[in-house]
Order: structure tokens, then sequence, then C-alpha cells
């Protein structure tokens, strides 16, 4: 059994008090949830498959830095840049199209912080609610078309740093948007990224969020995204998890309108030691919606996945048709998947299902690949990229769906 | 007008459990309450060795150190602990040799619940022992079994006359400090049944007990040990019914199978205790610890038809540690009312080329939460491990839930895996098809459960398929034609 006593009160120490304009109650309630508890151990049912005990045990701290030049996924767009969780004006694009307002979280007067994500007894929101450094405030306003997608890159430098970010995502009544966020280390190691993004869509509008985790292998993750959707709005997130050492998700989607469709895509290919945790919860607490989940992960070497799935119909919430499956293929016998696809259904006239799949590459195929004078290499590329692409075909953005393939070409050599 | 879904649901509401009845046999109980002393007691009516008593008292000082499991779905008041009779037997001068002996009042009790020993014994080949609170009241074909070396007898006579075979097997499979109920069950259990299989032996016939709570205040803490030795097979069925009684009752069992190389046990259970009335007033809370243990090549299958208890937590789990061994489980879990389940299974695969299936079918109606909880556990070294769970839900009003949690845990790269659920209602289509071949909505809603639940029923040995359908009869009533 891991004995984290009190790790949390010494992680505290090194950390400054947010400026952010976060309510009382808020802050309040962050300070309980850190009095009350410790870091999670793996005997509790969140944290079942995940250890922290590495986050627990190393002293962060915040720090300032400038980068020079990054690899991003899109070149034409609205880009925002932070560096270990502070706004960089220089990277930063000047000129914004009319109907998007981009700001620093601290320097918008915004009502919003910490009213989605409430969360319960999430040590790690809670440490992002008192310490968070700074973040990205997204407005899109009402019947607003962006033509090009908004960039949210968020950099992390140097030894055991922490980067604690807080964003409040706000797309008005029936605007549509692209908002591609990219996570990214330069000459990082064990530092520790604290991601909080609270999304509001509201009605009509239509929301799509890349989430791209291009992090190298040393360092800490922690993302939490919380939704809330009105009616007849459309909200579609592709969490790609590329590089990272320690990589925990945390989506919660609270479809609280009719008419919604809310898509949820990820793909997780791991290898060496890596450690990838995806936790969704889909609720729908109001009638006639659709939602659709696909997650598929790759695991290579030593690493692990996590996959936990939950969707939740609420009483009265009637003709829902929620669809869920998790899909995986284990290359090494060292490497190892835990799944736990969760349906908890309170209404009668309803249609979900969920399917959960573990496997291995067929060897048949294989050797069909083989006999076609196609290495064996290139023949187990060619399989794992099409297990993979069920998940990118799904993704709007073709610049991004390259930046992936040409990342996966980097990391494991595989051709898409 | 045909049968519409309203009056359904009213007629299920109104389903009132048919087997409440008490009978009037004096007992010999327990002061209420539970320590040290009263398992002394126990252990002294049972007339037990010493090692025994021993036992008992080592798994209640485990259990005062363990706390009540609180992960499942389900809700319910905890039981007082102190305000339980531990043990109640029927009191009868001396225990009957044959049928003829048994007390005419405990045979019209079976005649009720429509399982007569005579019906048992003219269909031949089942064999029954009958544990009516506790103590078990008769053994059929005990000396037919006797030729072919079969020991099947009540687990109180276990410990007396193989007292060898007890003390090797006993909490192999579940051991003491297992769970909190298991640990009660080990420290209070009042009788059970045993059975062993000798080698390459085929048991010809079904073995058959069934529990009865009857004593009001009573819990029921029984015991089973099937052992199976090398290439010997078995099939074994349990089926549960208990009287009306208002306060809750608590049924903790602990069940554990042993198949040895290549043995093959299969293990069928009806389970209809008393779920409680349309208030979800009353009810008995059924928490039972079920596991097999599989060597190589072996096989063990379970089977579950459960529509009664007002409280279901039960995981029938097979440890597949032997290479080439083979785990099923089938399971139909009816809810109504106020009653709630949480039940599934464990797969646990150790060996090589080891498979498993599960099929799950739930079906909630009333204000009912019914959970499907499963476990498929690939270990390191489990090459070509195979399993394949399928679990679907059928809602039949909007009250009640159907939830699915499946734990899938992972750590070869040569195991395939698949998992599916689905939850629906009833199809309007489906039932429109019926109607329009002119087959009622009663009966169309008849047909598409029984067709649903077909899978499963199969999976039961015939004399206990046709009970299996009259009780799911019963829990839905109206709705199965």
């Amino acid at each position: 059994m891991e004995v984290l006593d009190n790790k949390i009160t010494k992680f505290r120490e090194g950390l400054a008090k947010t400026n952010l304009s976060f309510r009382e109650e808020s802050l309040k309630y962050a300070e309980d949830t850190l009095t009350e508890l410790d870091f999670p151990t793996t005997r509790v049912e969140r944290w079942k498959y995940t250890r922290v005990a590495k986050i627990a045990n190393t002293q962060f701290s915040s720090r300032k830095d400038v980068v020079k030049q990054l690899n991003l996924p899109i070149q034409d767009a609205y880009t925002v840049v932070l560096v270990n969780g502070y706004f960089d004006k220089e990277l930063s694009s000047k000129n914004l199209p009319e109907g998007v307002e981009i700001s620093a979280t601290s320097q918008s007067a915004n009502n919003l912080l910490g009213k989605v994500a409430t969360i319960k007894n999430e040590v790690f929101t809670a440490l992002n609610t008192l310490y968070a450094t700074d973040g990205v405030s997204l407005r899109i306003k009402a019947k607003t078309i962006v033509d090009k997608p908004i960039q949210l890159v968020h950099v992390i430098t140097g030894e055991n740093t922490i980067a604690t970010v807080r964003n409040v995502l706000v797309s008005e009544r029936f605007s549509e948007a692209e908002v591609v966020q990219v996570f990214l280390s330069e000459n990082a190691n064990a530092s520790f990224t604290n991601n909080v993004s609270e999304i509001i869509v509201e009605e009509g509008a239509k929301l799509v969020l890349d989430k791209l985790q291009n992090e190298s292998e040393s360092n800490f993750h922690y993302s939490n995204e919380c939704v809330q959707q009105a009616s007849n709005s459309n909200f579609k997130i592709n969490t790609i998890t590329l590089n990272g050492g320690l990589v925990r998700n945390d989506l919660t989607i609270d479809v609280d309108g009719e008419n919604c469709e809310t898509h949820l895509n990820g793909a997780y290919i791991l290898k060496g030691k890596q450690h990838v945790d995806n936790h969704t919860v889909v609720n729908h607490l109001k009638p006639n919606c659709h939602s659709n989940e696909m997650y598929k992960g790759v695991m290579d070497d030593q690493s692990t996945g996590v996959f936990n799935g939950r969707i939740l119909v609420s009483k009265d919430s009637q003709k829902i048709e929620a669809y869920q499956s998790n899909g995986n293929v284990l290359l090494s016998d060292s490497a190892s998947i835990n799944s736990k696809p969760e349906l908890e259904i309170y209404a009668d006239n309803v249609k979900c299902s969920h399917g959960s799949t573990t496997g291995q590459l067929d060897d048949e195929a294989i050797y069909y690949l083989r006999t076609r004078g196609i290495s064996e290499k290139s023949a187990k590329a060619l399989m794992v990229t099409a297990f993979i692409s069920d998940v990118t075909k799904r993704m709007d953005n073709d610049k991004v769906v390259e930046y992936v393939h040409n990342q996966l070409h980097d990391r494991f050599g595989w051709d898409f | 007008m045909g049968y519409t879904e309203e009056e359904l649901a009213e007629d299920l509401k109104n389903q009132e459990y048919k087997y409440g009845f008490t009978t009037d046999i004096e007992s010999d109980d327990a002061p209420k309450g539970l320590n040290e002393d009263i398992i002394r007691l126990i252990s002294k009516k049972k007339e037990e060795p010493e090692w025994m008593l021993e036992y008992r008292l080592n798994a209640y000082r485990i259990w005062l150190t363990m706390e009540e499991p609180i992960w499942a779905h389900v809700s319910f008041e905890k039981p007082n602990y102190q305000d339980i009779i531990f043990y109640s037997a029927p009191k009868q001068n001396q225990k009957a040799k044959t049928w003829e002996d048994v007390d005419p009042e405990l045979k019209e009790t079976m005649n009720k619940l429509g399982i007569s020993l005579e019906e048992q014994k003219r269909l031949q080949g089942v064999a029954v022992d009958f544990v009516m609170d506790s103590v078990s009241v008769a053994t059929s074909f005990k000396e037919k079994l006797k030729e072919l070396g079969i020991i099947f007898c009540s687990f109180s006579d276990a410990v007396k006359e193989h007292p060898d075979l007890i003390q090797k097997y006993m909490s192999s499979v579940v051991p003491v400090t297992d769970n909190y109920y298991a640990a009660l069950n080990s420290a209070v259990f009042s009788d059970g049944t045993f059975c062993y299989i000798p080698k390459g032996v085929r048991c010809p016939m079904e073995l058959s007990t069934y529990f009865r709570m009857n004593k009001s205040g009573t819990g029921q803490f029984e015991r089973t040990l099937v052992v199976a030795d090398e290439g010997a097979y078995c099939s074994y069925l349990e089926g549960c019914t208990a009287p009306q009684r208002d306060e809750n009752q608590l049924h903790a069992a602990v069940v554990e199978l042993i198949a040895m190389d290549n043995a093959e046990i299969k293990y069928s259970t009806v389970q209809n205790w008393y779920p409680g009335d349309k208030n979800g007033k009353g009810g008995v809370y059924n928490l039972v610890t079920k596991r097999g243990l599989c060597e190589k090549g072996a096989k063990i299958s379970w089977t579950q038809v459960e529509t009664g208890s007002a409280v279901t937590w039960k995981y029938p789990s097979c440890i597949l540690k032997g290479d080439n061994s083979v785990g099923e489980f089938y399971s139909v879990a009816v809810t109504n009312n106020f009653q709630q389940a949480d039940t599934g299974t464990k797969m646990v695969h150790i060996g090589k080329n080891t498979k498993s299936t599960i099929i799950s079918k739930g079906i909630s109606a009333g204000k009912s939460q019914n959970s499907y909880r499963g476990l498929v556990q690939i270990h390191k070294n489990a090459d070509n491990a195979r399993n394949f769970s399928q679990c679907d839900s059928l809602l039949m009003t909007d009250e009640c839930g159907a939830h699915t949690f499946p734990y899938i845990e992972c750590k070869n790269s040569t195991a395939k895996i698949e998992h599916e659920a689905t939850t629906s209602k009833i199809g309007e289509d489906q039932i429109f098809y019926c109607l329009q071949r002119g087959i009622s909505e009663e009966k169309a809603i008849g047909l598409i459960v029984n067709g649903y639940c077909k899978e499963v029923l199969n999976k039961l040995p015939m004399e206990f398929a046709a009970e299996a359908q009259k009780l799911l009869a019963v829990s839905l009533e109206n709705s199965v034609g």
C-alpha cells in the first residue's frame, strides 16, 4: 500500500496562491478539499490504476521562462502561447478576428471561474483552483463563425517546473469554432502541467476541441476538461496523447439541453514506461440527445493504458442514444491495459451500448502482408496505423491529423 | 385495447410474493447477538471438533477488524449484527434416516414450494439435500451415491466424518480474510453441503440443495464446498425460496468449488429469496461469496437465475489457475419494485490458454436498480487467454435503472478480450410485429423476455429450467406468456 501521509501540505509549501478572480466559495471549496484529502492512492476508485506518488514526492516550483521557436501543428491559425502557465505576448497573435475575444485569464474579470469545474473530491483540480498562475480566456461571440482555428499552445520548460493553467472557453449562441490545444515541453524534466478548462457551449453553438498532448516522457500531466452543453449544441473533443510520462485526462461533459450532439474521440499511443489514464463522463441530463465515444490505444514496451468511460443517463432523459467503444492493442508482454466502460442508466427509452476489446495484431494479417513482400516491421506499422486511423478519421482538421501522423512517424517510425 | 405498458407496470407492482408462508416448527434458537460465546455455543451444539471451533474463533477475530464494503451500487441499512439469531435449528427428536421419517409439516412446506421430494424421486436422478434453517433435514440418494464413492452430505456431517477433506479444502478458495461477509460466514456458518467426487467419476445425477430460511429474525449462513477430483464431473443445483418476513433477513453464504485437473463442475442457482413487498419493505439481504478454482484443463460453469432478495451482492467467480482451463458465467437477474441487485462475475486468468465466457442478462422493472459488475483479469503469464463478455440490460419502466461496471485488466499481449453491453427497452417495433401477427401485447412481452433470457436458461439443467421459467413468470407476472 502506498503511504502518502500528508504529502499535500508539503507540496503546497513552494507554491504561491492564485491571483485569478475566483469566487470566494470556489476557493473555500478547494481549500476544504485539500484539508480533507491527501493525494489519491490506488484505493480510491477513480485512481485505482494510476499511482501519483511520483508527483506527490516531487517539490515543484513555478517559474517564468521564454521560448524561441516552436513546432506548431497549424501555421495559419490564431495562436496563443503560454509558457509554464504564464501568458506569452510575444509569441501570441496580435490580430484577432471580429467576434473572438482572447485574453489572459488573469486580465479578464471572469465570473465563470470555478462555476463549471465543480468536480467533487478531486485533489488536482482543487490544487489548480488555489494555485493557478494564469490561463486563456476565450469567448466566441454569438453567431460568429471563426474562419481559422484558434491554437492554444502550452509549453513547459526546465526541471521540476509546475505549470498550473486555468482556461475558460465560451462558445456563445450559434457560434462555430475550432480550438486546437497543444501541450509541448522544451528541455523539461520531471515537470508537471496541471491544466483545467471550463468550457461552455451555448445554445446552437458548435465547438471542436483538438487536444494534442506531446510533452516528453519524463513529465507529468493532469488535465481536466469540464464541459456544459446547452440545447441544440454540438461539441466534439479529440484527445490525442502522443507523448508524456504520466498523463491523466479527466473529461466531464454535462449535456444539459435537448437535441445535443456530443463526440468524444481519443487515441493514446504509448511506449517506454508511459502511463496514460483517460477518465471520461458523459452526463445526459436532458432528453433527445446523441453521444458517441471512441477511444483507441496502442501500448508497447512497459507502458500502461487506462480507460474509464462512463455514460450516465439521468431519470427522464428519454430518447438518448449513447454509444461508447474502447479498443486496445498490446504490442508487448510487459505492457498492460485497464479498461472500464460503464453505463449508468435511469431512463428506459434509450439506446445505449458500449464495447471494449483488447487484443493484438492478427498474425494471419501480418503473414498476408509479408507474402506480398512487405517487411514485418512495415506490416505491423501498417496495421497499427490502420487501427489508430479509426480515430483520426473522425477529426475534422487535416492539418492536425497530419501533425499527429508526423509525430507518430518520428516517434515510432510508422508511415500513414 | 391491448395490454399497455402502464397496466404491465401496475401488475408488476401488485405482484406479491407467492411463497410467503411460515412453517410452524419449534425451533432450537441461540440467543440474539454475536460474540465468542455464541460461536462456542454454535460449535458445541453442532458437536464440532476443537479445530473447527478454533477456525471459527479465528474468523470471528478477523471479522471484527474488517469493515463492510460500500462500493456496490446498492444502498441499504446495514444489519445490526447484535440483533440477529445466528443459530436456529428445527427441533427434531432424532434425525430422520429415511424419507418417511421426515416431519410431515416440513414435507408440506416443500410441497407448497412445488419441489416435493416425492416428485423429485419420481423424476429419478435428483438427489436433494434439503436445508431448512441451517440443519440438513433429509438427504436422499445418499446411499446410491455412496456406491460410486461420491460424498454428498451436510457440512456438519462432513466435519465429523471427513475432517481430513474439510481441513484440506475449506477456505482454500475463499480465504477467511477474503471479505467482510465471508469472514462472518466462516465464524458463524450453521450448515451447508459438502460434496466430493472421486477421481474419474461422473456423477450420474444432478445434486441439489434447497435452502430455505424459516425462523423469523434468523440469518442464514450456509457453506457449500464442492470438490471434483481429477477427471470427475458433477452438476450441482441450488435453489432458494424464503417465506415472507417484514424485517430484513441476512443471508451471507460462502460457496467454494474446486475442480482438479480435467474435472468439470456445473453449478446452477435459482435464487428467489423474499424480495420485500411492493413498497420496498422487508426482504432478504443476499450477500454471497462464490468462487471456483480450476486446475489444468478443468471447467467451472456458473449459471444463475436471480429473481429474489431485496439486496443482492453476489459475484460467482472463476480462478483459472491451470493451463487450458475454462470458466463460464451465465446469469439472468430480474429486479422489481424496490429490489437492488449488484451482481456479476470475476474471471481471473492465470494459466495459459484459459478461456472464459460471460453472458449476463438484466431485467429491471418497478423502481429497482440492477447492476452488472464484473472483472476480467489477464495475468502476465496467461498466454492466449480469451474472454468474451456480453451484458444486456432491459428496462421495463422509466423509474428503474440498469448499470454496467465491467473492469478489464490485461497484462498479456497475446490475450483477446471482448466486452459488449447494451441497454434498451423492448422495442415498439418488436411488439408491433407480434401484434400484427395476432399475438397479444402481454404474450409478446413474454415472448421477447423469454427469448432475451434463452441463452442463459438453456444452460440450466432440465429439471431446473422449468422452475426458472416459472420464477421469471412469477417475478414479471402477466408479462411472461
